[in-house]
């Protein structure tokens, strides 16, 4: 029967308290980061650190819950793979995850770490968002393994996610190599029945003064670099003989796949008769084996996500096989996809579908929340004129939509500073006039934002930075930063101060304003006098993320029907909670046709925040003093 | 059972409760010994975006997804997002559908219009079709929060198992909150399960 211990809180809570694990031979319905994190508690690991980022949150905020390890949220992906480092230096196990793009924070570290190994085993999982439900980019993380030389294991489901992993532990210590383990978001969020084992406890060595292994200088470094090639041609080897790479025999043998992670499944299902070579273990990668599965078919196809890794080396081989020239190199694969793929190789028809074209339906973009305090910084910036405003990472990139449309760009953690600077120094006659802004968040701005803020004051930029400060890492649902005073189990830790920090960094007192993002005269001043002047400049917004403990409920709001005179400002806000009922057009006395919006507040779904109530022109929205009946769901 | 692997796709928005819904459900068929699978996106999914859960589960399940012209039951939290989901459907699929309608902002700006009649577009392509109120059912109980029970009520004789096992896994969840609790949701279930009977015809899945 399936449990629910020691798995994630779905509501998405700030306090991952320590709880007791599920005994041995449970079977449990498990995502596959879940998997992961039973892996690393059953493994003895002693120290697992990460920054949230999604499909990989979940991971450490589970291993948080179980006992006799230590886990941390780490200011970044770099900072939390050093950690993880530093424990396996000191011989004991570590873990430390990230999602696809963490690991080009992190890379610094580990296209190093690849020459000192480790002494106590080190399992990095890196989720790749294929498919790009919720990052920026759709990069391979296999791409690390040839890299880095590093040896990758890839699960294809969460039972193999959670094996894969404590393997990896096996493997990491008698290579004394770091091993990466590469998870998709179809691993991470994927539930599925894993049957789990004994914890085994693992005592370290203690760190060993052993300089010309942990300090690499250019000449330490260099006398690595041979131990790393021959490291990697006995993985090679051991990839070879892996059980994780297996032929499984097929009765048609006109065609043979290789396929690695999830795309094993889809491969099986679409061809369940074909011969097949499931890479879990995909580099280095076991040509060897590869040659015995093209030995036995007619044909092979290379299936795999992303990027053309695998079909690219064994061609390099002399392995005549085919893959990206018949299949997608962008998103997900489907065992559709794969049949019409193959069918048309074949030269047969295209299996018909019997799915009917589907409905056009209008966009559900994801929003902002119901009072969110980003609503308020958003209204007011797209009433300010003649900005440009750099973007960040995190919730409020969302003000790139509408109605806000109140952000200019958006590529990477803390790049608002830097490119801010440079939209600033970059200037040409067309935009000479222009005020330039940067938005982010609080935990962005402690993970990669800090240094660009001190690059701007350094170097003398004329650029207002708006610092939203909502205590939380809310797009990942609200977890604890040194920016809210409390650590990963919800206890209490040192908080930073934002004003003292940029204070610090060099912005002048006179220049930096905490504001309170409800309160929309002050901001709108603020922000507009704060372009005007000259030199950097910092707002700090200090109100919580709605969806944190820190969040108060105050009286809700409706809107006095007769009152409402449809000029429709509320709805500029952009709140969730604000609907339009009728819309109409009326001419002005000057002849200008204006569309009129009239409202309704749902006024079971409004925390009472006020911000609609500002821009109100007749005063209509008013506190909803009865009780009203709740009809959060009412049909219209 | 006549088919190998049973595909249910539940489908709404962030915050309506649609993946714990979709838990609950393989929850039951794990009691009956079936291998599981269940996916959804989830990262952004929590700001309001769209929700689709995918439940697969048989003897033995490989893929996760739930691809287009597969989904045997449709299971809508809200009336716009069943019909964004509807080509999933199998050709002798059934749509189970809360008639709720809740605009996101872009449709209340303007800039996209909500369809007219979301249950009558469902039965013009050519799918079984029970709509239901399941928000007026739930208030009616005295609960909104009753709500996801009356849906999975709704789909319960839509099952190839007995509505006694679903209806003990959400009964097991709320046995910690007293007995009040329990009752509410078995009163919650039966009136979801009232409300599609009324209107359907033979389970979707013998």
């Amino acid at each position: 029967m399936a449990r629910f211990t020691n798995t994630r809180n779905e509501s998405g809570g700030d306090n991952m308290a320590v709880i007791a694990p599920m005994p041995a031979q449970s079977r449990l319905l498990m995502s596959g980061n879940e998997a992961v994190a039973r892996a690393v508690w059953e493994a003895g690991v002693k120290v697992a650190a990460a920054y949230p980022g999604t499909p990989a949150t979940e991971m450490l905020e589970v291993i948080s819950t179980y006992p006799d390890l230590y886990a941390e949220w780490s200011v970044n992906e770099k900072v939390s793979l050093e950690v993880a480092v530093g424990a396996a230096y000191a011989g004991s196990r570590s873990f430390c995850c990230m999602k696809h793009v963490g690991m080009n924070v992190a890379s610094d570290a580990l296209m190093t770490l690849t020459l000192t190994g480790v002494a106590g085993g080190l399992v990095i999982a890196i989720a790749d968002d294929v498919g790009l439900s919720s990052s920026q980019n759709e990069q391979d993380s296999r791409t690390w393994g040839r890299f880095a030389h590093l040896p990758i294991l890839e699960p294809a489901d969460s039972q193999e996610a959670y094996e894969m992993t404590k393997l990896g532990y096996e493997l990491s210590e008698r290579f004394q190599v770091p091993v990466i383990l590469r998870m998709t978001t179809r691993i991470c969020h994927v539930k599925a029945l894993v049957t789990v084992g004994e914890r085994q406890e693992h005592v370290g060595a203690g760190f060993k003064k052993e300089p010309a292994r942990w300090v690499m200088t250019p000449s330490g470094a260099a006398r690595r670099i041979p131990l790393m090639f021959e490291r990697e041609a006995a993985l090679q080897a051991e990839s070879e003989v892996s059980p994780l790479n297996v032929i499984e025999a097929g009765s048609d043998r006109r065609l043979g796949f290789i396929t690695s992670g999830p795309a094993y499944m889809h491969v099986k299902e679409a061809f369940p008769d074909a011969p097949v070579l499931k890479l879990g273990f995909s580099y280095p990668v076991p040509v060897e084996k590869c040659r015995e599965l093209a030995a036995q078919c007619d044909q092979v196809v290379l299936v795999e996500e992303v990027e053309p890794l695998l079909e690219t080396e064994l061609k390099a081989q002399g392995l005549a096989l085919l893959g990206k020239e018949i299949l997608p190199r962008i998103g997900e694969l489907a065992p559709p996809v794969l049949k019409a793929a193959i069918a048309k190789l074949r030269g047969e028809p295209v299996p018909a579908t019997t799915a009917v074209a589907p409905m056009q339906v209008f966009p559900r973009p994801p929003t902002m929340c119901v009072a969110c305090p980003h609503l308020g910084v958003y209204y007011t910036l797209s009433q300010v004129k003649n900005i440009t405003i750099a973007g960040d990472i995190g919730c409020y990139t969302l003000g790139a939509g509408h109605p806000w449309n109140a952000l200019d760009t958006c590529i990477s953690m803390g790049a608002s500073m830097g490119v801010a600077l440079g939209l600033d120094k970059g200037r040409s006659e067309s935009d000479k006039d222009k005020r330039i802004l940067a938005v982010i968040g609080d935990s962005t701005f402690l993970h990669m934002g800090m240094q660009g803020l001190l690059d701007i004051v350094y170097n003398k930029g004329n650029v207002t930075v708006l610092l939203l400060d909502n205590r939380a890492v809310g797009m990942t649902g609200g977890q604890n930063n040194p920016g809210n005073g409390f650590d990963i189990h919800g206890e209490e830790a040192p908080r930073v101060d934002f004003v003292k920090l940029v204070e610090a960094l060099g912005v002048k007192p006179e220049r930096v304003h905490k504001v309170n993002p409800y309160e929309l005269p002050t901001l709108f001043k603020t922000i507009r006098e704060e372009v005007k002047t000259e030199g950097p400049s910092v707002i700090v917004t200090d109100q919580p993320c709605v969806l944190t403990q820190a969040y108060h409920k105050t009286k809700p709001y409706l809107v006095e029907e007769d009152k409402c005179t449809g000029c429709g400002n509320c709805v500029e806000v952009g709140c969730p909670a604000i609907h339009v009922t009728r819309r109409d057009k009326v001419v002005k006395p000057n002849g200008r046709e204006v569309d009129l919006n009239f409202v309704r507040i749902e006024t079971a779904a409004c925390t009472g925040c006020g911000l609609c109530v500002q821009p109100c022109a007749p005063d209509a929205i008013v506190h909803a003093d009865t009780v009203v009946p709740i009809n959060i769901l009412k049909k219209h | 059972m006549s088919i190998a692997t049973t595909n249910i796709l539940v489908v709404g928005i962030g915050g309506q409760g649609v993946m714990t819904a979709t838990e609950i459900l393989a929850e039951a068929a794990i009691a009956l010994g079936h291998d599981v699978k269940k996916t959804e996106v989830a990262g952004m999914a929590q700001r309001g975006g769209v929700v689709s859960s995918h439940l697969r589960f048989g003897p033995k399940v490989l893929s996760p997804q739930i691809t287009p012209g597969t989904a045997h039951v449709l299971l809508g939290f809200e009336a716009a997002e069943a019909m964004r989901w509807r080509h999933m459907l199998v050709p002798d699929g059934i749509a189970l559908m809360n008639t709720a309608q809740l605009t996101p902002p872009v449709v209340d700006l303007g800039l996209y219009d909500y369809p007219e009649d979301p249950v009558g577009s469902m039965k013009d392509s050519g799918c079984r079709v029970v709509a239901f109120d399941a928000m007026a059912i739930a208030k009616e109980l005295g609960d909104i929060r009753l709500g996801n029970t009356v849906m999975l009520g709704a789909v319960a004789d839509h099952l190839p198992f007995s509505a006694d096992i679903l209806l003990n896994c959400i009964l097991q969840r709320f046995a910690r909150k007293g007995e009040k609790v329990v009752e509410q949701n078995r009163k919650a279930f039966a009136a979801g399960q009232a409300a599609v009977s009324a209107s359907a015809a033979a389970p979707a899945l013998a």
